[in-house]
């Protein structure tokens, strides 16, 4: 009984045993494939970064405050009219010490913030619509790059004459001015979306909301981050612009109330001041928010250049 | 997910003679407005479970339509096509894997919309990986993978779907020539593993005679079924040796001279 048992199973072992190799083999030859076709990016050092990236803007500041220096010794302008580096220092040192500089960029930046984010829960439900429905893109879609383009400013007084002076008229015109940035966006994001992720969303069972949340948004993101950054931007020049023009009690004093402020006394360093607290706060969320978001989007696609 | 694989081995090597995983009948499909030469005309074509077909033919040929109707891409004009069970998994020439999501990630975004609940997620794409031998990449990103990496990424979240139907539209065509045939061996590998039905889309007559259990030759303008070839050569099979050469010379052949044709015409 035993030994017809062994002569069935013994060619049976033989056959799993080639088997097995040849498994073995295959899987040895795709791993070497895989370690050919792969290579690790090495990061670069701290201190490159530091030669490569920091080092230039600094000279560039550097450079701007030399001719500036330069060009007040040789008093290009009236003393009055271009002040020196240090006199704007100086009265930027005297706000300082009022303890007014945070109260005044808080005025403005939450103001900034707010409309920034208004202006977000309008634009992305806009831009979404006005990319999926064609009548809507037809209807609308020619007036909102329209409004890209039409300078935020120009809504200053009729946003004051429809509203009063005050907060309701200002967040009218930072939407105005964000709204059309942040829907178009978007609508460019999707309009960029290669069709084969739709086509493999729809294989893949992904219809309707799912198809939108699973693969539409998340495909249309370096477009919509893109739209963002510049929504931002949008949102904090129109507000500069507002609240430049549109001066009341009711409206707190802003960083464009300073500057206006500035005006009225004929107080040049004062006036620079303000301009240059607008810039360094435009650059700084940039730098801080919008920079690092979109080089995390980039980089997770593959899409960052190593630069 | 290992018990469903290893309970459907047996189906691989023997097609069920009965039922179907595909079938088409009369299939004609025609673009714009209905006028012109349609570019499918009358197919009748039936794919056994557990079945390998390859679908033939040059350029305009109609096939690669032929898989967008089967995965529902697309309607055909006229004709009937019945697909059993879920909806069928499709790889396209480009992986197509999303770019947004980790090589697990794009697994388990299958699993998801298929409705596999959320803790058992990561596991079974976890297994999906280890089947194409990519048990290491959950945490991947795409462009971190070679073409043929991606490929088998992709094979993994197509096997991911419910469907039993693979479709793969020249999936290998971007390839080159040694990453090409080791995932010859792989497909053939893992048919016989999970006993899916594939119906497998090339231009290549060797490629098709390596995989196939039936070689489908399609004529062009208007897409005909122009002749079947059954192939009994034993998987696993390569690509050099003499039976695949000399049944690839006489398809070849034959679809020279549904080239021809044309010419004349």
């Amino acid at each position: 009984m035993a030994a017809p048992d062994l002569t069935k199973t013994d060619p049976g072992i033989g056959a799993d045993a080639a088997d097995k190799h040849a498994e073995e083999d295959l899987a040895g030859l795709e791993a070497g494939l895989d370690a050919l076709e792969s290579y690790e990016r090495e990061r670069k050092p701290f201190s490159r970064v530091l030669l490569e990236k920091v080092l230039p803007p600094v000279i560039a500041i550097l450079l701007v405050l030399a001719v500036w220096q330069i060009a007040y010794s040789m008093e290009v302008k009236p003393r009055y009219a271009l002040p020196s580096p240090q006199d704007v220092w100086d009265a930027f040192m005297v706000q300082w010490k009022k303890g007014t500089v945070f109260d005044i960029l808080w005025t403005s930046l939450s103001r900034g913030i707010l409309g920034f984010l208004i202006a977000v829960a309008i634009g992305t439900p806009l831009g979404l619509i006005v990319a999926r429905v064609s009548w809507i893109r037809a209807a609308i879609g020619p007036i909102l790059s329209g409004l890209q383009s039409l300078p935020s400013v120009a809504w200053v007084p009729p946003a004051v004459i429809w509203f009063g002076l005050n907060n309701s008229a200002i967040y009218a015109v930072v939407l105005l001015g964000a709204v059309p940035s942040i829907a178009n966006g978007l609508v460019a994001g999707i309009d960029q979306i290669p069709p084969l992720y739709l086509r493999a969303g729809r294989v893949l069972g992904a219809r309707g909301l799912n198809s939108v949340w699973h693969v539409m948004l998340p495909a249309s993101l370096p477009g919509y981050v893109a739209g963002l950054k510049q929504g931002w931007a949008f949102s904090w020049r129109s507000l500069m612009a507002a609240e430049l023009i549109a001066a009341g009690p009711e409206l707190g004093s802003g960083l464009g109330q300073l500057m206006d402020q500035g005006r009225d006394l004929g107080d040049m360093p004062m006036m620079l001041t303000a301009v240059f607290m607008i810039l360094i706060v435009g650059i700084g969320i940039e730098m801080l928010v919008f920079t690092p978001v979109e080089r995390l989007v980039l980089r997770q696609r593959g899409l960052a250049t190593s630069k | 997910m290992t018990q469903t694989i290893s309970e459907a081995t047996p189906t691989a090597t023997t097609p069920v003679e009965t039922g179907f995983a595909v079938r088409l009948d009369q299939v004609t499909k025609v673009f714009g407005r209905g006028r012109g030469t349609p570019v499918l005309d009358g197919i009748d074509l039936t794919v056994a479970p557990g079945e390998f077909v390859c679908l033939l033919g040059a350029s305009g040929c109609g096939k690669s339509t032929l898989l967008n109707l089967i995965a529902d891409l697309d309607r055909p004009t006229s004709g009937t096509i019945e697909v059993s069970g879920d909806r069928p998994a499709l790889m396209f020439q480009d992986h197509a894997l999303f770019p947004w999501l980790t090589a697990g990630k794009n697994i388990e975004l299958a699993l998801k919309l298929r409705g596999v609940p959320r803790d058992r997620r990561r596991a079974e794409a976890d297994e999906l990986l280890e089947l194409v031998r990519l048990g290491g990449a959950h945490k991947k990103r795409v462009h971190e993978l070679s073409g043929g990496m991606r490929q088998r990424v992709a094979l993994a979240r197509a096997l991911a779907q419910a469907g039993d139907l693979l479709l793969m539209d020249e999936p290998f065509a971007a390839l080159d020539a040694i990453t090409r045939d080791v995932l010859h061996d792989e497909l053939t590998r893992i048919w016989a593993e999970t006993g899916r039905s594939v119906v497998f889309v090339t231009h290549n007559v060797r490629e098709a005679v390596r995989l196939a259990q039936r070689v489908v030759l399609m004529s062009s303008r208007p897409g005909r079924i122009a002749r079947e070839w059954t192939i009994d050569i034993p998987q696993p099979r390569r690509i050099e040796s003499t039976g695949v050469s000399e049944l690839s010379v006489e398809i070849t052949d034959q679809l020279r001279g549904e080239i021809r044709r044309h010419g004349r015409a």
